[in-house]
């Protein structure tokens, strides 16, 4: 067996209005070349202006990743020739990116492992290309949208792990707004860097870019893993290359060796002058970072003593993890509030395609609601109907309740009256009952049958064993 | 053909109109087209623009590398010659703006990387003082449409001496100001932390009221300078005494200069003179040392930054978003195609050069070097500027060269003489050049470079000099008409 060491590089695109360096719209589009103005095709005269709200977001990355920020954010030119990169240079960081230095938790199999991140760089995406046989079309739509890219140190040793880490960078974007990294859309985009090894020095690693899925990536990392192990097995030795993943044939191919590989020639982007970062931009952008989703998890499990995989549902999407937040703050139990959104919210959201923030029901509706039921004013069971009709007719729920007259009767006299006037009627089955035959059931069926199941279950079942036991 | 103001006056109180003065501009264009090759493209049509600012109306002509919509602009290049911009230049646009009327769009030597006029690919350029000679460049064009007084001024571009350099040639007023005074929008770039705006006039004040229009703040510009309260019209006739000048002795002293021909002995004694004369009008004028060393590393240094950035900048030029379309077998090879065929010999080489200091292996050594070189400059200017208020010096080491005049390799001493006009550039100091005599029949020039952000205080030196020195509006007599 070998040590595997994975290194990851993550591109995400940045949610803005406009694009990194330009004022063209950043936004999807299915119509090509919709979105884009002279500086995203780089005529000649342009100039880059730099997007504050791009590298603000950059920065509230870069400390959500508890990277060091620097003093001044600077640019610099990547310069090399291929037509998705229209001006044959991208403006990228390489002196001073937004963020070195930093880490994050991930949890892998319920285990806690630090992730450290080398350093976090905003620079812009090339055009997208589609290829035909004989010739090939360029969308700029994507051209100078800003990217940003996560570099991780060596030091992720198996493919879980990975993955965990994917899964949790993508969950910061996510929670951080600073992205909506829908991977379906390539808006987050993965380069794999591998090595195997037999002790604790790192061995000859081998790179794949642009691996356009999780599940993707998993595959890559098994096949490239696989083919080393081969090769080391018969003693061959691997070559330092980048290589593509060729998902159909599950193989990995020789792109170039590292003796090809292209000098970028970088140097400082003369168009941009340094840009100073003030304490005060800080604080302002820290405050903005809302609790992410590893501290939630731990303050679900430690605090609301919620099981790992409860904690892990609710905070998959932020916007259910708030919701439940905003539960507990009104008055409910973590527990009854996570039970309801589980079993029966997040089941409704997932059959009509819907989000949290954009559903009828509110928080203080679900604390109305389930306040009723442990008042003894509704059955759980009814709670359910309730929540449904509630969402069917965008009522809250005690107006659902009165409408229905799903209203529990509570009342012991009324209950009482019905019991007495039943057993009078059968005399015959209260003396099965003294027999040790269950006759019981059929009282609790009539009541609920004369109070059309209105009748609080438990307080009936009490009052017919008291009025039983009374004769 | 007469100064901004001379013109100003002229249409106010209508002696001429600006219709008038288009068709005299236009007809002498192309009158003197075949003979000098000033222009790519002649602008037949006049754009009518009315603004009451102190240029609506006045002719001028718009160097072939500022972006105009719909009017061809080729930066003197095969690569684009059929390019036709779909954006304004803020340069172009502020002109428009203030009601100038665009005359043509001027040849310069190849994407601006030259200093002969001879590079473009419509021909070369001529000077109008001896047709057999050259006009220099980039601005080459520019320089030679003012100097034949076809427009009053013409805007150019200045990355080594680009403005500042054909306006000694020709005899006229060329001035850059500040870094980022004037918003580089639109302008194509050739090295873009040394590429500066400028302008070829007749005199000094058409100098500063053609960058009173140009100067401010541009949002499509990070570099550009935010906006002053001053005009430099306003303040270019303040008293100058007790400014204190400072000239170069490693440059300027004639026992330096044994084996220098003729020429450039007289030139170097005629400076003289210039000094004496500013000594009479009150400056105070030192001569001062300079460490030869770092003077002999300007002219390397700029080769250096100015080919890296180059060779960047103009990566946009593969023909495949505009331009001409190579032929080959898969990308690269139709990329290589364009460009193989976009640029003459010239322009590769600096590319290839451009490449080899951005190299990793060679980058320390080399690009830094060059950029460590440009700081050390650059301060010891700074630390002169703290004494001094501007540095005189003669623009040329020489008259306009003619065109089969051998380049020898020439000597450290003579490219120290003849190059220094890029500290301008490094440091972003705002730099003129005005006339200041003859030698052998052909216009000579001095220049003033002054502090950084102290356009005004430059421009006010510099006008209080061509006072005295009395070569103002210059035109040879058989094209003064």
């Amino acid at each position: 067996m070998y040590k595997v060491t994975i290194g990851l590089e993550v591109h995400c695109e940045v949610k803005t209005n406009s694009k990194n360096f330009s004022s063209a719209k950043n936004s999807y589009s299915e119509y090509p070349n919709e979105n884009i103005d002279t500086v995203d095709i780089g005529l000649p005269g342009i100039l880059p202006v730099a997007n504050k709200e791009a590298f603000k977001k950059a920065l509230m990355m870069a400390l959500a990743l508890n990277c060091k920020t620097p003093d001044i954010v600077m640019f610099d030119r990547k310069n090399y020739y291929y037509p998705d990169l229209p001006k044959g240079y991208q403006i990228t960081q390489e002196t001073k990116p937004v963020g070195v230095d930093g880490y994050i938790m991930v949890n892998v199999n319920g285990e806690d492992k630090k992730i450290n991140i080398n350093n976090i760089h905003l620079e812009e995406d090339t055009a997208s290309l589609d290829h035909f046989n004989d010739y090939s079309l360029i969308d700029y739509n994507r051209a100078g949208v800003p990217l940003l890219e996560t570099v991780t140190e060596p030091c992720i040793h198996s493919i879980e792990e990975a993955l965990a880490f994917l899964e949790a960078l993508k969950g910061i974007f996510l929670y951080t707004g600073v992205s909506d990294a829908r991977i379906d859309r390539g808006e987050m985009r993965v380069d794999v860097n591998i090595s195997l090894s037999k002790d604790d020095t790192l061995g000859t690693r081998t790179e794949m870019k642009n691996i356009n899925s999780f599940n993707s990536v998993k595959l890559a990392m098994e096949t490239e893993i696989k083919r080393q192990t081969e090769l080391l097995d018969k003693g061959e030795v691997i070559e330092q290359e980048t290589r593509r993943f060729d998902e159909e044939n599950m193989k990995t191919i020789r792109l170039r060796s590292k003796a090809d590989a292209i000098d970028y020639k970088y140097y400082i982007e003369p168009n941009i002058p340094p840009i100073i970062i003030s304490d005060d931009l800080i604080d302002e952008i820290k405050k903005e970072i809302p609790m992410l989703q590893f501290e939630r998890i731990e303050k679900y499990m430690n605090e609301y003593m919620l099981s790992r995989h409860d904690s892990e549902i609710l905070v998959k999407d932020k916007k259910v993890s708030d919701y439940f937040d905003e539960t507990v703050k009104l008055g409910l139990t973590p527990k009854e509030s996570s039970n309801f959104i589980m079993s029966v919210i997040l089941g409704y959201l997932n059959k009509f395609d819907m989000t949290i923030d954009k559903f009828f029901f509110t928080p203080n509706m679900l604390y109305d609601l389930i306040t009723m039921v442990n008042k003894g004013e509704i059955s759980s069971k009814q709670s359910k109907e309730v929540f449904l009709k509630c969402c069917e007719e965008n009522k809250e729920p005690k107006k659902i309740v009165k409408e229905l007259g799903v209203t529990q009767i509570t009342d012991d006299k009324t209950i009482r009256d019905i019991v007495i006037k039943r057993l009078d009627e059968r005399p015959d089955l209260i003396e099965d009952h003294r027999k040790g035959k269950n006759t019981f059931n059929y009282f609790v069926g009539e009541v609920m049958k004369e109070t059309k199941g209105k009748a609080n279950p438990s307080l009936t079942a009490s009052i017919i064993k008291e009025e039983m036991e009374k004769r | 053909m007469k100064t901004i103001m001379d013109l100003r006056e002229d249409l106010d109180t209508g002696k001429v109109t600006s219709n008038e003065l288009f068709s005299i501009s236009n007809k002498k264009a192309h009158e003197y087209q075949d003979e000098f090759n000033s222009f790519v493209t002649i602008v037949d049509k006049k754009e009518e623009q009315e603004s009451n600012t102190l240029l609506s109306g006045i002719p001028y002509a718009l160097k072939d590398n500022f972006s105009t919509t719909g009017i061809l602009t080729t930066a003197s290049s095969n690569i684009l010659k059929d390019y036709v911009p779909v954006y304004d230049a803020t340069v172009y646009k502020k002109l428009k703006d203030a009601g100038a009327i665009l005359v043509g769009k001027t040849v310069l030597d190849e994407l601006a990387m030259g200093g002969t006029g001879t590079t473009g690919h419509t021909g070369i350029v001529r000077n109008p003082w001896d047709k057999n000679r050259q006009i220099g460049g980039s601005s080459s064009g520019s320089a030679s449409a003012v100097a034949l007084g076809i427009v009053p001024f013409a805007i150019g571009s200045d990355t080594g001496d680009s403005v500042r350099k054909p306006a000694c040639f020709g005899g006229i007023v060329g001035f850059k100001p500040t870094y980022g005074r004037i918003s580089r929008y639109g302008l194509f770039a050739f090295a873009s932390s040394l590429d500066h705006v400028g302008c070829l006039t007749r005199c000094v004040k058409d100098a500063a009221i053609v960058t009173d229009i140009l100067k401010g703040k541009d949002e499509r510009d990070m570099t550009s300078l935010p906006d002053e309260d001053i005009k430099y019209s306003d303040v270019i006739d303040n008293d100058i005494k007790g400014k204190k000048l400072f000239y170069i002795k490693e440059i300027t002293d004639l026992n330096l200069y044994k084996d220098a021909g003729e020429e450039t002995l007289e030139i170097l004694n005629k400076f003289k003179e210039v000094i004496e004369k500013c000594k009479k009008l009150g400056f105070i004028v030192e001569e001062i040392s300079f460490d030869e060393q770092l003077l002999k590393a300007i002219y390397p240094t700029y080769i250096t930054i100015s080919s890296a950035e180059a060779t960047s900048n103009n990566s946009n030029l593969t023909g495949i978003p505009f331009g001409p379309r190579g032929n080959g077998n898969n990308i690269n090879e139709i990329m290589f195609d364009a460009r193989t065929k976009g640029f003459s010999e010239l322009i590769k080489r600096r590319f290839i050069l451009g490449s080899y200091v951005l190299q990793k292996e060679n980058q320390e050594r080399l690009f830094k070097n060059a950029q460590r070189l440009r700081h050390l400059i650059v301060d010891k200017m700074n630390e002169l500027f703290k004494t001094y208020d501007a540095m005189i010096l003669p623009a040329s080491g020489g008259i306009a060269p003619k065109f089969d005049s051998e380049i020898d390799r020439m000597s450290d001493r003579y490219l120290m003489l003849e190059n220094h006009m890029v500290i301008g550039n490094f440091g972003g100091f705002p730099s003129i050049t005005i006339p200041s005599g003859f030698v052998s029949n052909m216009p000579i020039g001095i220049n003033i470079t002054g502090r950084v952000f102290e356009d005004g205080l430059t421009l006010n030196i510099a006008n209080k000099i061509e006072e005295a020195l009395g070569y103002k509006g210059l035109i040879k007599e058989e094209y003064d008409v």
